[in-house]
């Protein structure tokens, strides 16, 4: 590992804490989540009473009340799902890297899912969501291969800051290349718009049901590599001396995240730093163990997410501030105050 | 020391030689930049869907009334080619200064978040309080002023390393760039090529009212910047060198940083955030003239004739109008890439 700039968060927390402190962190996670998925069943622009939310939940839609939260059901699935899977991602590209600055939105992988799945909008008469999916899929793993060779260039290797420069400059770059595609095109600049700024509120069943596939592979890909994750945080010498094949485990968590962040991309619009404030926050809780790291980021992603599109929806009625907005303000700060804490040299 | 001395007298004379020839390639160079300029300047006045030839523009200018020739350059072409002309100047200036000053190329003031606070303010004066002239471009200013404090408060550790400067100045620009979209989301009423504007940058629809301030602040602070650009140089040697060298560090940092974001702040309070525009002038121009001199001069007419030749290009090149950051950024992206590319292979001090 280079001198300059490495990982020292998960190292300096303990690497085992007692099975019971984790059990009742992921307990009290899922517990907290279904507060915050009801609350998103029932609070909203419209209020509604309790008996109505009851009545919607079991198919009812005979008042605008029971329509209104009927509506909400899917955006809620799709919250939890895109959390989750946003959150896992960020953990395993953490890991993949062992980089405490990865994560999908500013390692410019979701810019490079939207790119591919505008000019697929705008050129290759892309409608459907499944349509989407794949494309996002191939621009997210050619831009996090390509944000990543970059980085990795010169001395050091791969080290955050500059794997964090790179993914940030090459997102700049996408960004541009995205308005360009985009302005010729009335016609889709305004879903474009809603999809761009990074929101649930247009879930569908539909959207929900293409989309589950891809993430329940990518949810296994990642799931599978836990161990291997935990070699790997010892530093590929030992990873390999432990019996690990390195660059397979690699580039199997790397496929799983490439694939969850691609899908969640396609069907949410690039939605950045969940992926950077869950995997920390965990960490503090349940210690350095992706065995129990994981699942709990996949928790703790669901958790953010539905509760930032709860606020999004309090805070600014009538109208909606979207989720990619709130998790930018809350994740930024946070952003930079790791990159605060990395020893840099001076130049 | 027994090696033979060296031959003082031709040693010198070399060097002497080397520096004229230096010299007077950059005077060659900034003459043709400056050419360069002037003849992008008035195809801008001239060409467009109807062509007015010199004769016509320069009687508009001097304000002859030309029927036709009067409302199309008077009040179309002409503004816009001056905002052009002093923004890009100002972005040039104002991003070759930053560089200059960190000593690193990556540190200029779009990347580092400067124009990203001037033009969410703009945005929120705009939108939100439906302010508009002197009071958008005083707000631009407190925030950009604002953003640049923060962002050296929140770097500063045992003094300021430029990477995490650069790195935090990125996640300011994050969180500065989604209160854009907020805001422009919650305007009444969604138009794109208005929205470009505050994302991207734009000039379209420019009218007198905002090229004024910009063309003052370049005429103000211009100079104030230019006359500093010997101290500029001896305090990218470090500040004890500088101070060492009689420059009073501190007083050339405020009145360097007060004036490149006041220009930062102003051109973007006119025309937005053009896309890498202050970015690019600086590497661009250091390739033209070589190092060793002051980049300031070039780096300003290299910032102006970006943003003129990218605004022509972008507004009859394509069947679409595209705003002239949308081309500056599709320009300056692969740069982008390139320059980060060669850092990390020729040391990685990133």
């Amino acid at each position: 590992m280079s001198a300059t700039g490495t990982l020292r968060a998960p190292n300096a927390l303990p690497m085992r804490r007692s099975a019971r402190v984790r059990v009742v962190w992921l307990l009290v996670l899922a517990a907290v989540l279904l507060v915050v998925m009801t609350a998103s069943l029932a609070l909203g622009s419209r209020d509604v009473a309790w008996s109505d939310v009851w009545a919607a939940l079991g198919g009812a839609d005979h008042t605008l009340e029971q329509a209104s939260v009927a509506k909400r059901i899917p955006r809620t699935l799709l919250a939890v799902v895109v959390g989750a899977a946003l959150g896992l991602s960020g953990t395993v590209m953490q890991g993949v890297t062992r980089n405490p600055l990865a994560d999908p939105g500013i390692l410019g992988v979701n810019m490079g899912a939207s790119l591919a799945v505008v000019t697929g909008i705008a050129h290759f008469h892309l409608a459907s969501a499944s349509g989407y999916i794949w494309v996002a899929m191939g621009g997210a793993a050619l831009t996090a291969g390509f944000v990543y060779a970059v980085g990795s260039l010169g001395r050091g290797g791969a080290t955050p800051l500059k794997l964090a420069l790179a993914g940030a400059a090459i997102s700049a770059a996408l960004a541009s290349l995205v308005s360009a595609v985009v302005l010729p095109r009335n016609d889709i600049s305004d879903t474009f718009r809603l999809w761009q700024i990074g929101g649930v509120g247009g879930a569908s069943y539909g959207q929900l049901g293409s989309v589950l596939p891809f993430l329940a592979a990518g949810f296994v890909l990642c799931l599978a590599s836990a161990r291997a994750l935990n070699s790997l945080a010892l530093g590929d010498d030992l990873a390999a001396g432990l019996g690990e094949r390195v660059a397979l485990a690699r580039a199997v968590a790397a496929l799983g995240a490439v694939v969850l962040c691609g899908a969640s991309t396609a069907v949410a619009g690039p939605i950045a730093f969940v992926g950077l404030l869950v995997p920390h926050t965990c960490r503090l809780l349940a210690g350095v163990d992706h065995r129990w790291l994981l699942p709990l980021s996949a928790l703790g992603g669901a958790v953010l997410l539905t509760a930032a599109d709860v606020v999004g929806r309090i805070v600014a009625r009538p109208s909606e501030i979207d989720v990619g907005i709130l998790t930018a303000i809350l994740g930024a700060p946070f952003f930079i105050h790791i990159v605060r804490r990395q020893k840099v040299r001076s130049l | 020391m027994s090696a033979p001395a060296v031959d003082a007298p031709s040693t010198l004379r070399t060097v002497t030689r080397t520096r004229v020839r230096g010299a007077r390639r950059r005077r060659l160079i900034v003459l043709t930049l400056l050419v360069l300029v002037a003849a992008a300047f008035a195809t801008s006045l001239m060409a467009g869907h109807t062509f007015y030839p010199a004769h016509d523009v320069l009687r508009v200018i001097l304000g002859e009334d030309v029927p036709g020739a009067s409302f199309t350059v008077g009040r179309l072409r002409l503004p816009r080619a001056v905002l052009a002309l002093s923004a890009g100047f100002g972005f040039g200036l104002a991003g070759v200064t930053f560089q200059t000053m960190l000593r690193n190329p990556l540190a200029s003031p779009d990347i580092i978040g400067i124009s990203a606070g001037a033009s969410t303010a703009a945005a929120i004066a705009i939108v939100i309080f439906s302010l508009g002239g002197t009071e958008v471009s005083a707000v631009a200013i407190a925030a950009a002023l604002g953003v640049a404090l923060l962002v050296y408060t929140l770097a500063f550790r045992d003094g300021v390393a430029g990477t995490r400067l650069i790195l935090i100045g990125i996640g300011v620009s994050a969180l500065l760039d989604s209160v854009t979209s907020y805001v422009l989301s919650q305007a009444g009423q969604w138009d794109l090529q208005e929205a470009m504007r505050w994302l991207t940058g734009s000039l379209n629809g420019t009218t007198w009212e905002e090229t004024v301030p910009t063309v003052l602040a370049v005429l103000v602070l211009g100079p104030v910047l230019l006359s500093q650009a010997r101290n500029l140089s001896a305090l990218s040697l470090g500040d004890d060198t500088a101070s060492a060298l009689g420059v009073r560090v501190e007083r050339t940092r405020v009145v360097v940083i007060v004036a490149a974001v006041g220009l930062i702040a102003f051109a973007t309070a006119a025309a937005g955030p053009i896309a890498f525009v202050a970015f690019l002038s600086g590497p661009i121009a250091a390739r033209l003239v070589g190092t060793g001199g002051s980049l300031l001069v070039p780096a300003s007419l290299v910032g102006a004739l970006l943003v003129l030749v990218a605004d022509f290009t972008g507004q009859y090149a394509f069947d679409t109008r595209y705003p002239v950051g949308v081309v500056t950024g599709v320009l300056g992206a692969p740069y982008l890439v390139y320059l980060i590319v060669r850092t990390n292979r020729a040391g990685g001090s990133l």
